[in-house]
């Protein structure tokens, strides 16, 4: 079979990809935790955070966090280059202490969620989120 | 009082029972002589709701062979339990004797002589005749279909699909959900939906742009049956976008989305259901797992990784069933429940021995009808087999060892890559190959083979990523499937290990040599997800292949060392 220049270049399967491993969490993660609580321990109820287990796209993955009476919630991608994505402070005033947004991911890698409770303590949620090549299916 | 843990201990010994009336008990020659449609049907009719499940029938509207595979291992928790086990452990754990029916139909080895002993297995007439056969006991069954319906043969390609939704409407199912649907795009899936007689189900089809549930798939569908008040809920394939080109179908998004599952369980429960059904594409183990997590399901009709089950099995209160795939079994599950519980279940998994369930002389006429445009270039005979072809395995199946070595040969590469797809009827040696055989193993709307160049250290990457797709211990990470399949390249894997460490010792088969990580290597392949791709299509470059050949023969492939499992 004949093969042209043109089909050479036509890169498939996972040759155009640049994933690589999972990526560990960037050492500034714990010293910006450190900073959020002020050093102060933290439980794991109180905050959930919904995010997909595979991104169909790592360049948009979709998240939420809620934690009922919390005062402020910091979501951190803990493999990206600059792990901090986003702190929502919710006012006295604030129906509902949730919030949706889109994030970037440089890899597979935990994004975690810090609360700060309505009684001042703190609380934590991570999920893996795999970002990956895919290409089989049953 | 018993409680209604017990009452599911108790019907599940009952369904054994019914199971092994079905399975197992007949000898070899007895078999074959009185092997019987009334037995295959036999069931004695049971509470007050029945269930009908077929699932990933890939557009085989014709009896076929279909091997199951002697490698499908299990990971973290599923390791060792089914669908885990496999040949004659498998026949062991379910009493299924040696050489019997039983053995043919759900598990590997002796294929080759079984199948000329027992013959072809499914068609879609015969799946209608049991299917009238369940509702003349039960005229309000209920009929769910998992979805992979429209895509997997010469005559669905060619038709997009038409061909499956006509002789589908011929069976009236009541709902389905999907996969490999929307890699027909989403204007033809639209299309197709908008006119369908029956629901189109997906709690987890979401819009891509504002993450909201998708308006043309409704999460899920009451039913009234038997005077049960029935909530069937829908859940397409988690990882359609990734394991699939996205581009085909950019408006929606998917994922597993168990907690939505939860909020429609906790909904329909509210709206008054008395009975949850679950018509799923996870695959089991993620099936497994959302069980543990999603309080409130009844029964789970699991599809997606092509496991057939002679008994469901149970998470908690939830019952899980596997129908297997390509048109070979049917699933019936009859049920009682009262008072808006389920109080017991007995269930059948059918396998549709073609030679002896009698067509449905009206299905027969309306596949013929979608076939005849095409018949000739069906027909049309590429060459010889003279060793067994099938395709489910872990690591390889004979099928894509041939595929690799057209990919190899007709495309001039130093290594092949062909997907892990666990579709795909078998031949047994002896038989001709004819066109329509090549499409059943490749159609696609994505087939384009393409040859490119890829260093030693991208190739690692690509391995290590399909590999952690299979054997992630989570199964929520899982994507179904089986790994890529290689040719002229070797490798070492270790289930156990996580992702980056799996593979080793990778070679290049041609030389000998250890892949260098960081040369460039000739690589040809088919099925890539990413949109402009270019070359031949897959079915054409095998075509080629065994027109050259004339009579192929296909040795064992043992490039693959496997540890850990």
């Amino acid at each position: 079979m004949d093969f042209t220049r043109r089909e050479a270049l036509a890169i498939g399967g996972a040759a155009a990809l640049s994933f690589v491993l999972p990526l560990r969490a960037n050492a500034a993660v714990d010293d910006l935790i450190a900073e959020f609580t002020g050093g102060a321990d933290i439980g794991d109820s109180g905050v959930e955070l919904t995010a997909p287990e595979i991104a169909e796209n790592g360049n948009t993955v979709p998240i939420e966090v809620s934690a009922p009476g919390a005062s402020a919630i910091m979501v951190l991608a803990a493999g990206n280059p600059t792990p901090p994505v986003a702190t929502f402070n919710f006012g006295p005033l604030a129906a509902s202490q949730t919030a949706s947004t889109r994030i970037r991911l440089a890899g597979t890698q935990d994004v975690i969620a810090i609360a700060k409770l309505e009684d001042g303590s703190f609380a934590r949620s991570a999920k893996t989120v795999k970002v990956t090549i895919g290409g089989c299916g049953g | 009082m018993i409680s209604r843990r017990d009452f599911l201990q108790v019907s599940m010994a009952a369904s054994a029972l019914v199971g092994a009336s079905g399975f197992g008990n007949w000898s070899r020659l007895a078999a074959q002589q009185a092997l019987t449609q009334e037995q295959l049907l036999q069931f004695d009719t049971f509470g007050n709701v029945s269930l009908i499940h077929v699932t990933d029938i890939h557009a085989q509207l014709k009896p076929i062979y279909f091997r199951e595979p002697s490698m499908n291992i299990g990971v973290g928790a599923n390791k060792g339990v089914v669908p885990h086990v496999t040949g004659a452990e498998f026949r062991r754990l379910y009493g299924i004797d040696d050489g019997s029916p039983s053995h043919y139909a759900l598990s590997s080895g002796d294929f080759s002589a079984l199948a000329r002993e027992y013959g072809r297995v499914g068609g879609l007439d015969r799946v209608a005749t049991v299917v009238n056969a369940i509702r003349a006991d039960r005229p309000d069954a209920l009929l769910l279909d998992g979805g992979d319906t429209w895509h997997g043969s010469y005559t669905c390609y060619h038709t997009e699909g038409q061909d499956m939704v006509n002789a589908m409407n011929g069976l009236k199912p009541d709902a389905m959900t999907f996969h490999w649907e929307f890699t027909l795009g989403s204007d033809r899936v639209a299309e197709i939906v908008k006119g369908l007689r029956f629901a189109a189900l997906g709690q987890n089809i979401f819009d891509a742009e504002w993450d909201e549930p998708a308006e043309l798939f409704p999460p899920y569908k009451f039913f009234e049956r038997g005077g049960v008040k029935i909530a069937v809920i829908g859940q397409a394939f988690p990882y359609m976008p990734i394991a699939n080109p996205g581009w085909m179908f950019p408006e929606y998004s998917f994922g597993i989305r168990d907690e939505n599952m939860q909020a429609m369980v906790d909904e329909v429960r509210a709206q008054g259901a008395e009975l949850v059904v679950c018509l799923s594409h996870n695959g089991f183990d993620v099936d497994k797992k959302m069980a543990g997590v999603v309080k409130g399901i009844d029964v789970i009709l699991s599809g997606h990784t092509h496991d057939a089950l002679p008994e469901p099995v149970l998470v908690g209160d939830t019952i899980i069933v596997a129908s297997g795939s390509n048109g070979k079994f049917v699933s019936r599950v009859d049920l009682n429940v009262q008072n808006g519980r389920m109080m017991g279940f007995r269930h059948k998994l059918i396998p549709i021995f073609s030679d002896v369930i009698e067509p449905d002389a009206e299905m027969t006429a309306l596949i013929d009808e979608q076939r005849a445009p095409y018949e000739a270039e069906l027909k049309e005979v590429i060459g010889q087999t003279d060793s067994l072809l099938y395709r489910r395995g872990n690591f390889d199946g004979s099928w894509d060892n041939l595929i690799c070595d057209a990919l190899l040969s007709e495309r001039e590469a130093e290594i092949a890559l062909s997907p892990g797809v666990r579709w795909g009827p078998s031949l047994i040696p002896g038989q001709d190959i004819t066109r329509e055989d090549i499409w059943n193993v490749t159609s696609m709307t994505y087939g384009e083979a393409y040859r490119s160049e890829m260093s030693g250290e991208m190739l690692k990457i690509v391995l290590e990523d399909v590999a952690d797709n299979i054997f992630n211990p989570d199964p929520y990470y899982q994507q179904g499937g089986d790994m890529v399949r290689t040719g002229g390249l070797g490798y070492r894997i270790d289930i156990s290990k996580p992702q980056g460490e799996r593979i080793s010792d990778m070679t290049l088969l041609k030389t000998g040599e250890p892949i260098d990580p960081g040369r460039n290597y000739v690589i040809a392949g088919w099925a890539s997800v990413n949109e402009g791709t270019e070359g031949p299509k897959i079915w054409d470059v095998v075509e080629a292949h065994i027109a050259k050949l004339g009579t192929v023969t296909v040795s064992d492939n043992d490039s693959v060392t496997v540890v850990g499992a």
